[in-house]
């Protein structure tokens, strides 16, 4: 085991808190600080554009720990400090109030941030979701105006257009592909989400584009390119994030899109990243990948703490079967496995009635990933597929379409 | 040993499921982990801890 005085962790997102955790349970005794450029305390996203924005849920219990759990971790809590730049041969952090904080051991876990509506001024009606606050305040607008405009129809525009459509909002969804999730879920999928929303009363428009935002002090509209203007004082824009990593501008390691790491999470000898900012080399698909999931970000925080305190010769590469679930209506959605477009697909089943999809996904003659909605105890089964690498014709022999 | 599982929690990987199958199951309903038995004896309690520690969003709950 290798010993570190002092370990940092930048970011107190899931995975900074996990790998927090990781790390004094794997041993490391020295000191451990945790800098969150939020004041709040750490928090889960997932609740965000659910439970959270319906009120459901409060603040509190958004918190991924009691307060009380970060002392009796002796985990020092920079909560609302910034850090601008890192050093990685003096070892040094720079905050943003100047302070330098020295460590022999880093974790970068600062995350993503959403992409910004190109070429559109700041107005107060235009919202992101990604923060607790932004959550709050779209939840506000939701209810002051009832009626938001999600621009994109990724996961959290999807979930944050279900439950404002719940509360009795009215809700309208722009999306510049055919379908809703078209390229992350696949065809059949998609449908039956596109279906779903609609029959739930979401007005969802599909292969066309925002034109502008109309409104000069706040916003009054959305135009789309087919000239057609949605009229609404509140805009959710769900276009996706990009790695939080502007502030590692100056250190040398290297980025591109997101923070590069090897095959143990490592960005540097003593330095590693986890969660939606790292990019890692995968051996299974012999590339690297970048992975903004919930689930990820646990696993790759336990990973990457575990391997710093390791001796080179016992790490172990970082190589995950991803999970995504979304939870929509009363639907729930299930993805494992990497998935590349030319995957062999395989329905096992499908009824659109029901809102029911099963499908196994291959690769090179075997079973690499599954998909099912509103099927469960069906997801179970296939994993086991998946996680035993089964081949591809004596599982599709097994499982009849 | 106690067991508890907080179903809002749930993101329905199930791995519970495949360390501990005569404890946990996934509802058909919602897809949300069933709790099966709620007491352990001695010699389920490991597969039950490996359950829990295994839980990627700490839903279960083990009093020992």
């Amino acid at each position: 085991v290798t010993t570190f005085g002092r370990i940092a962790v930048v970011g107190a997102s899931l995975a900074g808190v996990r790998a927090a955790e990781t790390l004094r349970a794997s041993g490391h005794q020295g000191r451990l600080t945790l800098i969150s450029a939020e004041p709040e305390m750490p928090y889960d996203r997932p609740p965000l554009s659910k439970q959270l924005l319906t009120g459901e849920w409060d603040t509190e219990r958004v918190w991924l720990r009691k307060p009380d759990h970060y002392s009796a971790l002796d985990c020092h809590l920079l909560l609302g400090r910034r850090a601008v730049s890192l050093d990685p041969v003096r070892r040094t952090l720079r905050l943003d109030d100047d302070i330098d904080v020295e460590f022999d051991g880093l974790i970068v876990a600062t995350g993503a941030e959403p992409r910004r509506l190109p070429a559109t001024p700041s107005l107060p009606g235009i919202r992101y979701l990604r923060t607790l606050p932004d959550a709050l305040a779209l939840r506000s607008s939701v209810e002051h105006d009832g009626r938001v405009v999600v621009i994109g129809a990724g996961f959290i525009g999807l979930e944050a257009a279900a439950r404002s459509q719940r509360r009795g909002a009215q809700v309208a969804v722009v999306e510049s592909a055919t379908r809703p999730l078209e390229r992350v879920l696949g065809p059949r999928a998609s449908a039956l989400v596109a279906q779903l929303h609609a029959d739930n009363g979401v007005d969802l428009r599909c292969s066309t584009a925002v034109s502008h935002i109309e409104g000069d002090s706040d916003v009054t509209g959305v135009r789309l390119t087919d000239g057609t203007l949605l009229a609404t004082k509140t805009v959710l824009v769900g276009i996706g994030a990009a790695p939080s990593t502007a502030w590692l501008a100056d250190s040398g390691l290297h980025v591109a899109d997101g923070v590069m790491c090897d095959a143990y999470c490592a960005a540097a000898p003593g330095i590693y990243a986890a969660g939606d900012v790292a990019r890692w080399y995968s051996t299974s698909l012999g590339a690297h990948v970048r992975h903004e999931h919930w689930t990820n970000a646990v696993e790759q925080a336990r990973r990457a703490a575990q391997n710093m305190l390791l001796d080179p010769g016992e790490q172990v590469p970082y190589d995950p079967v991803p999970y995504v679930w979304s939870d929509q209506y009363d639907i729930r959605i299930q993805v494992l496995g990497h998935w590349l477009p030319d995957d062999d697909v395989r329905v096992l089943e499908e009824d659109t009635r029901a809102r029911r999809l099963v499908e196994l996904r291959g690769r090179l003659g075997r079973v690499t990933g599954a998909l099912t909605i509103n099927a469960p105890r069906e997801f179970l089964r296939l994993k086991r597929l998946v996680n035993a690498a089964t081949e591809w014709s004596s599982a599709a022999e097994r499982t009849p379409a | 040993m106690d067991i508890e599982v907080d179903r809002d929690k749930c993101c329905g990987v199930g791995n519970c499921v495949e360390v501990a199958p005569s404890f946990f199951t996934l509802s058909d309903e919602d897809g949300h982990v069933v709790l099966l038995q709620a007491h352990a004896s001695l010699d389920d309690a490991a597969a039950v801890r490996e359950a829990a520690a295994q839980c990627p969003t700490d839903a279960i709950d083990v009093v020992e």
